[in-house]
Formats: structure tokens, C-alpha cells, sequence
């Protein structure tokens, strides 16, 4: 996992993730504190991540990012991350880290 | 620090917003947002306007030829009004069904026009009107109560 903006935000508590590519569906059950999965890499992602607090986001398979978002996502602090895995892999290991028994506290 | 009292004057705030400009599209509710954050509204309250501001301003980014986003904020409750010039909305009802858009493919490669927006306003709006003239343009008013 690559970290592409925000490296000052990277201590902040995850408490829960939510996968979509959909803007508003993000908006409307992006929560504050999730981490947000989403092939989408444009500027909105930023926005909306910003607004509804999400503790960050991860542009799953690897697509090319443009580098103004990038910008725009370390100006404001927000955490922005890159990972050529899938989708539905990142959310197998976050879900395992957040609810497994054996990584909880 | 911005200081609400009972018999101040409404802050009003008002941001152009341009057509098809994804890059800017969003900043007038992040502005809204961080107002409201500042005069001490309660976050679910905040969160409430900010979907509702955020999917009227990128209506008028998406669907119109431009036009602008205002927000009206009292004690008692935040008024959004979007008002754009552009080809208006034919049928409304239509409009507000879960899932329906006219949006093209280009903007829904994007992840824009799933038919979530109008749905997402109602939801959140305590008060909704919506009133369009073919041809002419849109103008959404939304009303948040802060209770």
C-alpha cells in the first residue's frame, strides 16, 4: 500500500470501511472515522471524503491517480492511499483487522 | 469563531457554481460545511445539510448551464436554496426515483448520476421544493431544522 497524500493523518482511528465507486452512495453512508474503498481516483473523491469525515481513502487496482488530487488531498490532510489489490481483498483484510477476534484492542 | 444569538441577523453565504466543472464542484457545501462547524451546529445536524448542499451543487455542475448555491442560517434552522439556468426538469417525480438519471456515461464512469442525488436531498430535508420551468431552469429550496 502506497501512501499518496495526507502521511500526518495516518494515526488517525479506522472504525469502520465502506466500498463503493458510487459519489452518492459514499455521501450518504460514508460515515466519519470510515475508510473509504473506491476505484474512483478524481478530485470529488476528495471532496466528499472531506465532507463526510472519513478517517481516509484507498484507490483499489491500481489505477493512475492525477496528481492534483493527490495535491488537493494533502492540502486539506486527508489520507490517501494506493494499492494494485481488488477491492474486495483491501475490505477482507480491514474487516479482518477492525472485527476479527484476534486483532481486537 | 462566528457567534449565533437568538435575534441575530441569518448569515447568508452564496457560491457561483460553474457547469461541468468537476474540479470546483463541492466547494460550496465544504464552505457551508465548515461554517456551521464553526458557529457550533450538532454534527448530524452538519451532516444532514452537507449531503443535501453537496448533491444540489453537483446537480447544477451535472445537469445545468451553471448557476449558484446559497445557504440561509439562523438558530432555528438552515435554508439551501440551488438555483440554476438550464434545460429544467420535465417531469419531477420522475426525477426524485431512486435509481432514475439522465446523466451520460461519460458522468457516470465518474461515479455521478446513479439516480441517488434528489433521493439523498429528500432524505435529509425537512422541507423540500423543487421548481423547474423547461427551458429556463431549477431552482431546489431545502430546509434543515436545527432541532
Amino acid at each position: 500500500m502506497q501512501v499518496l497524500a495526507g502521511e500526518r493523518g495516518l494515526d488517525r482511528e479506522v472504525d469502520s470501511g465502506y466500498c463503493t465507486d458510487l459519489i452518492s452512495d459514499f455521501m450518504a453512508n460514508g460515515t466519519p472515522g470510515c475508510l473509504w474503498l473506491t476505484l474512483q481516483a478524481h478530485m470529488n473523491v476528495v471532496a466528499v471524503a472531506l465532507l463526510t469525515g472519513a478517517a481516509g481513502v484507498v484507490l483499489t487496482g491500481g489505477r493512475g491517480i492525477p496528481p492534483e488530487v493527490c495535491r488537493k488531498a494533502e492540502a486539506e490532510g486527508l489520507p490517501l492511499l494506493s494499492t494494485p489489490c481488488r477491492t474486495f481483498e483491501v475490505a477482507g483484510r480491514l474487516y479482518q483487522l477492525l472485527f476479527s477476534p484476534f486483532h481486537s484492542g | 469563531m462566528v457567534a449565533l444569538k437568538d435575534n441575530t441577523p441569518a448569515l447568508e453565504l452564496a457560491f457561483p457554481v460553474r457547469a461541468r466543472d468537476f474540479l470546483a464542484g463541492g466547494d460550496g457545501a465544504a464552505r457551508i460545511r465548515q461554517v456551521l462547524q464553526q458557529v457550533g451546529f450538532q454534527p448530524a445536524i452538519i451532516r444532514r445539510v452537507a449531503i443535501a448542499a453537496y448533491e444540489a451543487e453537483m446537480n447544477i455542475v451535472i445537469h445545468s448551464f451553471g448557476g449558484e448555491l446559497k445557504a440561509c442560517i439562523t438558530p432555528e434552522a438552515i435554508t439551501i436554496t440551488a438555483l440554476d439556468t438550464g434545460p429544467g426538469i420535465p417531469d419531477i417525480d420522475l426525477a426524485m426515483q431512486e435509481g432514475y438519471s439522465t446523466a451520460s456515461r461519460e458522468i457516470q464512469e465518474m461515479g455521478f448520476g446513479a439516480g441517488m442525488g434528489l433521493p439523498n436531498i429528500r432524505r435529509c430535508a425537512d422541507e423540500l421544493e423543487i421548481t423547474s420551468t423547461m427551458g429556463e431552469g431549477t431552482r431546489v429550496k431545502i430546509v434543515i431544522y436545527n432541532r
